[in-house]
C-alpha cells in the first residue's frame, strides 16, 4: 500500500496522467511573466518544489522570497510587497493557505484589494497525506471572502492563461494550482480565458454538467459516453467560482431536465451550493445533483483510490450523467 | 508645511517635538470627548512616540500621502486609530471636519483603522498583521533600491500573536536594515494587565537578530537618542521598545486601572482636558 501511495499522486501531483501533459505550467508561465514585468515577485512557505515555483526561483532569485514554514507570514509578506507596487504570487499548499492563513488572505490581501495572487496547490483530494494536507473546504472558505476572485483551472493550458490573466488584473486572486505533470485537455490554438466567464464546451438538451477544475475533463468524457447512451449532455466549464457567471449557469439550467455539478471539493458550500442557490433563488425548478466530497475527513490514500472510494472517479461521474443518480458516498 | 526633506534631524528640537505631542493629545481628547468611551488611554500613551516618528524620523509628504518614495509607517494596532488620525490631522492630511466625525456612524474614520484612509498603510484591526506586511514592504523597497524605510508600530499585547514572531524571524533572516519596529509596551491588554509573562521583551528580539533599544516611551529625548542609536546598525532590522504609560498627560486617566477601553462619564471630559492643559505646565 505504501508503495502504491508513493507512486500514485506523490507530493500533491495529480495522479494518472494518461494523455498529453505539460510540466510545471504555473512556474513556467510565471517565468515568462517575470521576463516581461520586473514587478512580478514570487513567494512560498517552504513548498517551492511542491508548488512548481522553482523555475521562477531559479531565474529570478532576487525576486523570490521563501517565508519558511510560516504560511501566515508568506501571505503577509505578499501583501506588503503588493502594497509597494509588486504583483505577488504566493504559492504553497491549499490546505495551509485556506485554513491557517485565512485571516491574512481576507484582511491583509482581499480587503485591501492587494495585488496578491494566492496559488494553492494540492487542492481537494489531490494530496495523499490525509486530513492535514487535503484541502476539502478551500473553495467553500474562499467563496465566502469578499473582493476575492476564486479560480479552479482545468488543465495546464487554462492554468497558464489564468496565471497570465491574474497578473494583468489588479486585486487578490485565489488560484488552485496543478503541479508536476499537468494534463492538457484544451487546445491552445483556440483557447480563450476570461475572468468570471464560464465556457459551454458541449451543448445538450437532457442534462447539463457544470464542472470546475480538473473535473471538467471527466465531465467531457462522461458527456461523450452519455451520447452513446442516447443522453444529450451539455458541459459548462466554470473555472471562475467567484464571481460566478450567473447568466451562463441560468441559461443552460433553464434548457435541460437536470443539472449535475461536479467539483473536487465539498458538496456543500462550494460550486454545487453556489449553483443550487442561484437556480433556486431565480425560481427555476430544474433538479440538481451535486457531486463532490462529503462532510468527513478523508483517508491517507492516493488520489485515484480516494476518488474511487468516494465516487469521484470517471465511472461514478459517467453513471451520474447518464442516470441522474450519483453513487458517491 | 512639508517634511519631505527632513535634512538634519537634530535640527528638530525636543521642545518642538514635545509641542507636537501635546497637540496630538489635544486632538485626541477633542475627538474622544462626549463619545463616552474608546481607546484614548493608548493614544495618549503613544503620542510622544508618534511625534518623534512623524516629525523627526519619517520622510513623508502630507500633500502627497501616496508618494512612492515615502517612508511607510504601519500602524499594526488598528484600535489606536484615534492617535493615527490625530497625527494625520496635525500633518494636514485629514481636515478638522474629517476628524470631527471620528467614530460616528457613516464616518470615513472608524474606531479601527482601514487602509482607505489617506495616510493609513494597512487595515490594522486584526492584531498580528502589521509586522509581516512591513517585512514585505521592506523587501519590495530594498529590491527597488528605494531609500524609503518601513516603521511598524506594535503593542506588547500584540506580541502574543504568533504571526508577529514569524515576521520577526523572517526580518532577521532577511537582514532587513530598512525595517524598524516600535513596540508600545504599555502593560495592558483587553483582559487587564498582561495576561502572559512577556518579559524579557528585548531579549526576544535580540534572539531573532534585531538591534534593540529600550526606553521610556514618554520621554522625547530618550526616544530621539534611541532612534539615533539604532541608526548605527546598518545591517539588520531594528526595534525600539517604548515603555509607555496609558493615559499619559492626564493624571486621572493614568491612575485608571481599567485603561484598555476607557469609559468616561458624561461631563467628565471637560475636566480631563483641563488636566491635560494644566499638566503641560
Amino acid at each position: 500500500m505504501a508503495d502504491v501511495l508513493n507512486r500514485a499522486g506523490g507530493m500533491g501531483e495529480v495522479a494518472e496522467v494518461a494523455g498529453p501533459y505539460e510540466i510545471a505550467p504555473f512556474g513556467n508561465e510565471l517565468v515568462a511573466l517575470g521576463r516581461e514585468n520586473p514587478d512580478i515577485v514570487g513567494l512560498s512557505a517552504d513548498m517551492s518544489k511542491y508548488s512548481d515555483i522553482v523555475p521562477f526561483m531559479k531565474e529570478f532569485p532576487e525576486r523570490y522570497f521563501n517565508a519558511g514554514v510560516a504560511e501566515q507570514n508568506a501571505v503577509m509578506m505578499a501583501a506588503g510587497l503588493a502594497k509597494v507596487g509588486k504583483i505577488a504570487f504566493c504559492a504553497t499548499y491549499a490546505a495551509f493557505l485556506s485554513r491557517r492563513a485565512l485571516d491574512f488572505i481576507a484582511i491583509a490581501c482581499a480587503h485591501s484589494k492587494a495585488n496578491v495572487k494566492i496559488v494553492a496547490g494540492s487542492p481537494g483530494l489531490v494530496n495523499p497525506y490525509g486530513a492535514t494536507h487535503q484541502s476539502l473546504e478551500d473553495l467553500v472558505v474562499m467563496r465566502s471572502v469578499p473582493d476575492l476572485t476564486v479560480i479552479d483551472p482545468c488543465d495546464a493550458v487554462e492554468l497558464r492563461h489564468v496565471v497570465r490573466a491574474a497578473a494583468a488584473t489588479p486585486g487578490t486572486f485565489y488560484i488552485r494550482n496543478l503541479r508536476g505533470k499537468v494534463p492538457v485537455v484544451f487546445d491552445e490554438q483556440d483557447f480563450t480565458f476570461e475572468i468570471g466567464k464560464a465556457r459551454l464546451l458541449r451543448d445538450g438538451t437532457d442534462v447539463a454538467v457544470l464542472s470546475t477544475g480538473f473535473m471538467t475533463e471527466r465531465a467531457l468524457k462522461a458527456a461523450d459516453a452519455a451520447r452513446a447512451a442516447d443522453v444529450s449532455a451539455a458541459v459548462l466549464h466554470i473555472p471562475t467560482i467567484k464571481p460566478l457567471d450567473e447568466a451562463a449557469v441560468l441559461d443552460v439550467a433553464a434548457r435541460v431536465g437536470r443539472v449535475i455539478v461536479i467539483e473536487n471539493g465539498l458538496r456543500s458550500g462550494g460550486l454545487g451550493s453556489a449553483v443550487t442557490e442561484l437556480v433556486h433563488d431565480t425560481g427555476l425548478d430544474t433538479p440538481i445533483t451535486r457531486i463532490g466530497l462529503h462532510d468527513r475527513f478523508h483517508p491517507c490514500a492516493a488520489q485515484w483510490y480516494n476518488e474511487r472510494e468516494f465516487g469521484l472517479d470517471q465511472d461514478a461521474i459517467t453513471g451520474a450523467v447518464i442516470t441522474g443518480v450519483w453513487s458517491g458516498r | 508645511m512639508t517634511i519631505t526633506d527632513v535634512g538634519d534631524r537634530t535640527a528638530v528640537t525636543g521642545h518642538e517635538l514635545r509641542d507636537r505631542a501635546f497637540r496630538l493629545r489635544q486632538r485626541m481628547m477633542a475627538m474622544a470627548a462626549d463619545k463616552g468611551e474608546g481607546y484614548i488611554a493608548q493614544g495618549l500613551g503613544i503620542a510622544d512616540l508618534l511625534a518623534v516618528a512623524y516629525f523627526r524620523q519619517l520622510r513623508f509628504d502630507p500633500a502627497w500621502p501616496d508618494w512612492p518614495e515615502r517612508d511607510r509607517f504601519v500602524l499594526s494596532t488598528g484600535h489606536y486609530s484615534i492617535a493615527m488620525y490625530a497625527v494625520l490631522a496635525e500633518l494636514g492630511v485629514l481636515s478638522e471636519e474629517d476628524i470631527a466625525t471620528y467614530g460616528l456612524n457613516g464616518s470615513d474614520l472608524p474606531m479601527s483603522t482601514f487602509d482607505e484612509t489617506p495616510g493609513v498603510e494597512i487595515t490594522g484591526g486584526s492584531l498580528g498583521h502589521g509586522l509581516g506586511q512591513g517585512v514585505g514592504m521592506a523587501l519590495g523597497l530594498r529590491l527597488d533600491g528605494s531609500p524609503a524605510r518601513v516603521m511598524v508600530e506594535l503593542s506588547d499585547g500584540e506580541l502574543q500573536e504568533g504571526s508577529t514572531w514569524e515576521a520577526a524571524m523572517s526580518a532577521g533572516s532577511f537582514a532587513l536594515a530598512n525595517l524598524t519596529a516600535v513596540v508600545d509596551c504599555n502593560g495592558i491588554q483587553a483582559d487587564g494587565p498582561m495576561v502572559l509573562a512577556m518579559e524579557p521583551v528585548a531579549d526576544k528580539w535580540r534572539a531573532f537578530g534585531w538591534a534593540v533599544e529600550e526606553v521610556d516611551g514618554n520621554d522625547i529625548d530618550q526616544l530621539c537618542r534611541a532612534f539615533d542609536a539604532l541608526d548605527a546598525h546598518p545591517d539588520r532590522p531594528k526595534v525600539l521598545i517604548a515603555r509607555t504609560t496609558p493615559g499619559c498627560g492626564i493624571p486621572t486617566l493614568m491612575a485608571r486601572e481599567r485603561a484598555h477601553f476607557v469609559r468616561v462619564a458624561e461631563g467628565e471630559w471637560a475636566s480631563l482636558i483641563e488636566e491635560l492643559e494644566a499638566a503641560r505646565g
